[in-house]
């Protein structure tokens, strides 16, 4: 059991981290073990990177600052030896990175060069994307990341309860859809055919972060959009591909989708108006961002649908 | 118009929720038989704690509960002849175990609405989510709106009214009761069901296994208008009638206590 979360406004920005923070913290009774967000500021010039360089629960200990500062010096390394000019590098863990770029080569190849630094992962790449995830309810996450300052077009977010995986980042959404800039998923449900796709899409150079079956869900978007399709008829596909029960909401430079598996088995209720949508696993979510009665509806089987920036 | 004060600490009784770290709400204003609070600001414990009180303890017949705001669970559990009214939505599970109120939502529900209802009346203004009226036993359960999937899962008995459309896998494994659908049905309709009767004025996407159409009959039309009459809803539109085809389970081989446990 999870609750993911999106909004959208489609007339400008607005405060989609604390937003997003109070539609998660509601649900916080779905998963209190790790919160994420997938959020989109204002688009420029330079590329966002999001990376970690080891787990929150393996940060301490002897040695490890050292080894921390060491990595991270490394990744700027790299960086620069890529032809990446770093504008900043910030972190507010000690082990969660933000860095900007300016950077022109294949995003590919340089999550793949920072990724073969000892610990890093790279959690996003894009020119407004930042996907920020760690242990705790959203409130946690939030205040450690000081989210609530966060302004942006639109965003998606995810409680986890682990219950098939461990009970940290890797296993924690949202994933992004490596190695495409700003697209990332967020997940409920079970996938029964995740080690057939896996295998798939990793014979197609694929990588994956995780155990996690929710990760295939991105890898496969990214897949098909590689080959051209829209976010929609890519999400319309993966009905008839991924098997089992699920939800899903994805997001990217300026949509944010949502589809439900032929079972409709997964909940999910929508609220539309012309300037917001909000999307959440329960209506209590979309009920602490919206603070009045609206009318709501729960998507059917098979559903999928996209609205734009 | 009289509070019923504010207490803290309470430790309830043991007919259901009890809430030792719970403080009764100092909102709630009581009219004779009537009461009314709002429960904007009140947690799922505080709001059913508060209803028991009054329909229990107080002898309140009618409960207003204003801004319930999409919490879940809410008035779970009522076993006695009483009139709630939301003004509002409720979230999840609401109304479920009920066995002789009548609930109006002036709002819409979450999944799960009058979950194993054993009797009584719910009528929701708007839509409703997914398992609305799960395993039902008895009463009505009326939505003026559409409904998600799975509508009327494994009901065992009473009555299932939706005025708009339903999804996939309504009335599944239905053993008894009746569901009338006005609006389109979704794939899989009846799938596998054991007994009872589902109407549906509009279209239907596919037919579940072993649900076959029906022969209509005088007993079909006199309890179709005589629901529609008692709760108001106009003139029933024309429906077609689906039952279960009783291949899929064969009650010839039952024993007879087995007979039992399906039919009842």
């Amino acid at each position: 059991m999870c609750g993911i979360a999106g909004v959208i406004h489609r007339d400008g920005t607005a405060d989609i981290g604390a937003e997003l923070t109070a539609m998660l913290q509601s649900m916080k009774h779905r998963g209190p073990d790790s919160t994420g967000y997938a959020v989109y500021g204002p688009a420029d010039d330079l590329v966002v990177i999001r990376f970690v360089l080891a787990e929150p629960n393996k940060s301490t200990g002897i040695g490890m600052a050292e080894r921390l500062e060491r990595n991270r010096a490394e990744v700027e390394s790299r960086l620069a030896k890529i032809g990446a000019e770093v504008a900043t590098v910030t972190s507010e863990t000690g082990y969660a990175f933000r860095a900007t770029i300016r950077y022109g080569g294949d995003l590919k190849a340089l999550a793949d060069y920072l990724e073969d630094v000892p610990g890093c992962e790279v959690l996003s790449l894009g020119s407004s994307l930042e996907i920020i995830k760690d242990l705790g309810d959203a409130s946690t996450v939030s205040d450690q990341y000081n989210l609530g300052s966060f302004r942006g077009t639109h965003g998606i977010g995810h409680v986890r309860m682990a219950t098939e995986s461990e009970v940290d980042l890797a296993s924690a959404h949202p994933y992004w859809a490596y190695p495409f800039a700003d697209v990332a998923v967020v997940h409920n449900g079970q996938l029964t055919n995740y080690h057939q796709w896996r295998r798939r899409l990793e014979q197609h150079g694929h990588r994956f972060q995780s155990e996690c079956d929710s990760e295939i869900i991105a890898v496969y978007l990214a897949e098909y959009m590689s080959r051209g399709l829209t976010l929609e008829t890519s999400m319309k596909h993966s009905l008839d591909d991924l098997d089992g029960v699920f939800t899903y909401v994805c997001v990217t430079g300026n949509q944010l989708g949502v589809a439900k598996d032929e079972m409709a088995a997964k909940p999910l209720v929508l609220f539309e108006s012309e300037p917001l949508v909000a999307v959440a696993t329960e209506e209590v979510a979309i009920r602490s961002l919206v603070k009045r009665e609206v009318e709501t509806r729960d998507p059917y089987e098979r559903e999928v649908l996209v609205w734009q920036v | 118009m009289a509070g019923v004060g504010s207490r803290s600490g309470v430790s309830y009784d043991a007919r259901g929720l009890v809430e030792p770290h719970a403080d009764m709400p100092d909102n709630v204003e009581v009219d004779g038989g009537r009461a009314r609070f709002d429960a904007a600001d009140l947690t799922i414990r505080q709001i059913n704690m508060a209803l028991r009180k009054l329909i229990y303890d107080d002898g309140i017949t009618d409960v207003t509960i204003l801004n319930p705001a999409s919490k879940h669970s809410l008035a779970v559990g009522i076993l006695k002849r009483c009139r709630i009214h939301f003004e509002g939505s409720p979230g999840w599970f609401a109304c479920g175990l009920i066995d002789g109120p009548e609930v109006t939502i002036n709002g819409r529900v979450g999944w799960s609405v009058a979950e194993n209802m054993m009797s009584g009346v719910v009528t929701i203004e708007r839509s409703a989510g997914s398992l609305t009226g799960a395993a039902i036993r008895g009463g009505d359960l009326i939505v003026k709106g559409d409904v998600g999937a799975r509508t009327g899962i494994d009901q065992k008995g009473g009555t299932i009214i939706v005025l708009g459309d339903v999804g996939i896998n309504t009335g599944f494994m239905m053993q008894r009761g009746r569901q009338i659908i006005c609006g389109n049905a979704g794939v899989n309709l009846g799938d596998s069901m054991y007994d009872g009767e589902i109407y549906v004025a509009g279209t239907v996407a596919s037919l579940g296994v072993d649900c076959v159409p029906g022969e209509w009959n005088d007993a079909d039309t006199e309890l179709i208008e005589r629901k529609f009459r008692i709760h108001g809803l106009g003139v029933p539109p024309e429906f077609q009638k689906f039952v279960c085809g009783k291949v899929l389970h064969n009650y010839d081989q039952l024993e007879p206590s087995e007979r039992k446990l399906v039919i009842h």
